[in-house]
């Protein structure tokens, strides 16, 4: 008998048999006033940068201003983030991708593979910037799932602050291995 | 790790030598429980309603457990992902190995899984001329120290600071002395980024796996699981067969409870999903049981199995607090630990049922409603009946069925306890009483409560 017959097998002799239907969880769909004010809230406190913008070439200075070196980006203005090797981008100072959508609750973005083009680019560079439309905030993860739905994705990210660590007493320090600094752009469109 | 075949009165007693040592552990941990409280208050009355929806889940699961295990290999193969099956940890490791051979590699890198520290895993590679890297900060700082982990989310919490100085001083070349944790983190950060660079094998565990769509969900801070995923050519995830979940909206439960139940976040850094393999590149998912489809079978301790590895039971057991994790001489230490354990051997772990107050306030933490502690008491109802009770506990409880069955024994053992007590007081409080130990002997009461009550009552 292979493995997976056998441990199959064994599942099937042991696991209970009581019906154990699934909860109902629209009960947790609560709506928010103001996603934008929570959601700067919660991701300024877990040490992100949440910004408003007027428009895209506000958010370009802004980024050109404060960060230096290799810059790449899946939007205009920037190089374009190389659909190559990833390893080609570990001299990247700072990333800069568009957001699906963002999370009120947890300050986390969503953003798959179609929008980050490598998925080792939200991770490998020193920094990451994100743009986000002011009225992709949806107010907690129930609804962030509703969103997402069945979506056909390879690989989707919840991104929520700089890469972080408390793993030496308890102190926190940001920029593990991950990007130091997230900096979410919002476009009040 | 080094199996002992230590009790956990010994190892807790060792750790219990250095008594500051004790106190910041016990208080590092609650505050960590602190901040799960804070976190856990701030969905209110929703809080308790996802603990509830994720026990439901759960159950849903472990009642159809195979069919959902059927269901995620058949997604995930249509994903693109080889699905591996392994009954126990000896097949993992093979299976592992396997893999690593096959594609030529003998340098890996790991991000963590408590699965991998349950079938011992570096160990064997190493045996087998491959080189595991630990990427998790803490994982790579117990790893250099040659220990294993004391904590399932902070592994190395038994470690102060200026210890981690001393061994990055030794391993990567730090200045002595200098034990800041930001020079400390940047010191590993470029250290394991050359890792992450080089290596083209990755493994990484799953939190949660979905039957629905074959995708798996890998939640760090760091940023390492991704790190190394996204940079080798093979990623190999593992996982133990309960982590299954129906449906990708029940992640919307889940994750709301796992961080703010670990560590007060709101949620990771991370919460990435793997669904496909990226184009040119191998994912590999190697599901386990190692003793799981026999927990399932035990009524009582089944719900075990419903566990998401968050550490909350850890955190706030004044056990754990003060016994520290070695001191469970198991890959999961803590409450958790103490009921996953003995399932994988009942004579090895017989001691870690007793490793509890049996307070409760792990259950009452539990983001998945376990009932631990009530677990803690029957496993040892359970090692007693089996036969893997030691001796002396045996013949203490004989002696006390006797003595309490027997009415005018039980009068007699009252009056020479009292007697004892103040006639020859050295005879209790010596060093070879156990109770003794960290207590001060209490006034004799002139009288039992039954003396009182015939001298008393209203006749």
């Amino acid at each position: 008998m292979s493995s997976r017959a056998e441990i199959l097998a064994a599942v099937r002799k042991n696991q209970p048999s009581s019906p154990a239907p699934l909860p109902d969880t629209q009960k947790f769909w609560h709506e928010v006033d103001d996603v934008y004010a929570q959601f700067n809230i919660i991701l300024s406190g877990i040490g992100g940068k949440v910004l408003e913008i007027k428009n895209w070439e506000a958010g370009q200075e802004y980024l050109k201003e404060h960060f230096n070196g290799r810059i790449v980006s899946t939007l205009e203005g920037f190089e374009p983030l190389p659909e190559s090797d990833p390893h080609a981008l570990a001299d990247v100072e700072l990333c800069v991708l568009q957001a699906q959508f963002a999370v009120a609750e947890n300050g986390a973005i969503w953003i798959t593979n179609s929008a980050l083009r490598q998925r080792a680019a939200a991770f490998i560079p020193q920094h990451l910037a994100v743009l986000l439309k002011k009225s992709d905030i949806v107010p907690t993860m129930h609804h962030a799932y509703a969103r997402i739905g069945s979506a056909d994705y390879d690989f989707g990210v919840f991104i929520a602050g700089p890469s972080k660590t408390a793993d030496i007493e308890q102190s926190l320090v940001l920029g593990a291995h991950g990007p130091r600094t997230m900096t979410v752009l919002v476009l009040n469109e | 790790m080094t199996k002992t075949l230590a009790q956990h009165p010994d190892l807790a007693d060792r750790f219990n030598r250095d008594e500051n040592r004790v106190d910041w552990h016990d208080q590092t941990l609650w505050w960590v429980r602190q901040k799960r409280d804070r976190a856990a208050h701030t969905l209110e009355t929703d809080w308790e309603a996802l603990r509830q929806a994720a026990s439901d889940i759960k159950d849903n699961v472990l009642a159809n457990l195979a069919d959902y295990l059927e269901q995620f290999e058949r997604a995930a193969q249509a994903n693109g992902a080889i699905v591996h099956w392994a009954t126990d940890a000896a097949e993992h490791n093979r299976i592992v190995l396997g893999l690593l051979q096959s594609v030529g590699a003998t340098r890996m890198i790991k991000s963590k899984s408590m699965l991998t520290e349950e079938c011992d895993l570096n160990d064997f590679l190493a045996q087998n001329g491959i080189e595991v890297i630990d990427t998790d900060l803490g994982e790579r700082i117990i790893q250099l120290a040659e220990e294993g982990p004391s904590h399932i989310v902070m592994p190395c919490i038994h470690k102060k600071k200026e210890e981690i100085s001393d061994l990055f001083h030794e391993h990567l070349g730090t200045e002595a002395g200098n034990a800041d944790p930001q020079y400390l983190t940047e010191a590993a950060r470029g250290h394991l980024r050359d890792k992450f660079l080089t290596r083209k094998a990755a493994l990484t565990g799953v939190n949660f796996a979905i039957a629905e769509t074959g995708e798996f969900v890998v939640c760090t801070n760091e940023g390492n699981a991704d790190m190394g995923a996204h940079l080798a050519d093979i990623h190999i995830a593992c996982m133990g067969m309960e982590k299954i979940i129906p449906q990708r909206a029940h992640l919307g439960v889940f994750l709301r409870l796992l961080a703010r139940s670990a560590t007060g976040q709101p949620i990771t850094t991370y919460s990435s999903h793997f669904r496909r393999p990226a184009a040119g590149k191998a994912l590999h998912i190697v599901i386990v049981d190692n003793g799981r489809s026999r927990q399932l079978g035990r009524e009582e301790f089944r719900n075990s199995l419903k566990c998401i590895r968050c550490g909350a039971c850890m955190n706030t057991c004044p056990v754990y607090r003060r016994s520290g994790g070695h001191s469970y001489h198991n890959a999961v230490g803590g409450p958790i630990g103490a009921i996953l354990a003995p399932n994988l051997d009942m004579h090895q772990f017989a001691d870690l049922p007793y490793a509890s107050t049996l307070c409760g306030s792990c259950s009452n933490v539990c983001p998945v409603k376990i009932n631990i502690h009530e677990q803690l008491y029957l496993w040892r109802q359970e090692l007693t009946r089996s036969g893997h009770a030691t001796q002396g506990k045996k013949a203490a409880m004989g002696l006390a069925a006797w003595v309490l069955s027997n009415p005018r024994i039980y009068r007699l053992a009252g009056k020479m306890g009292r007697w004892a007590m103040r006639n020859l007081p050295f005879s209790i409080n010596n060093r070879f009483n156990p109770w003794y130990k960290q207590r001060e002997l209490p006034a004799p009461p002139k009288a039992s409560f039954r003396e009182w009550y015939l001298k008393n009552r209203v006749k």
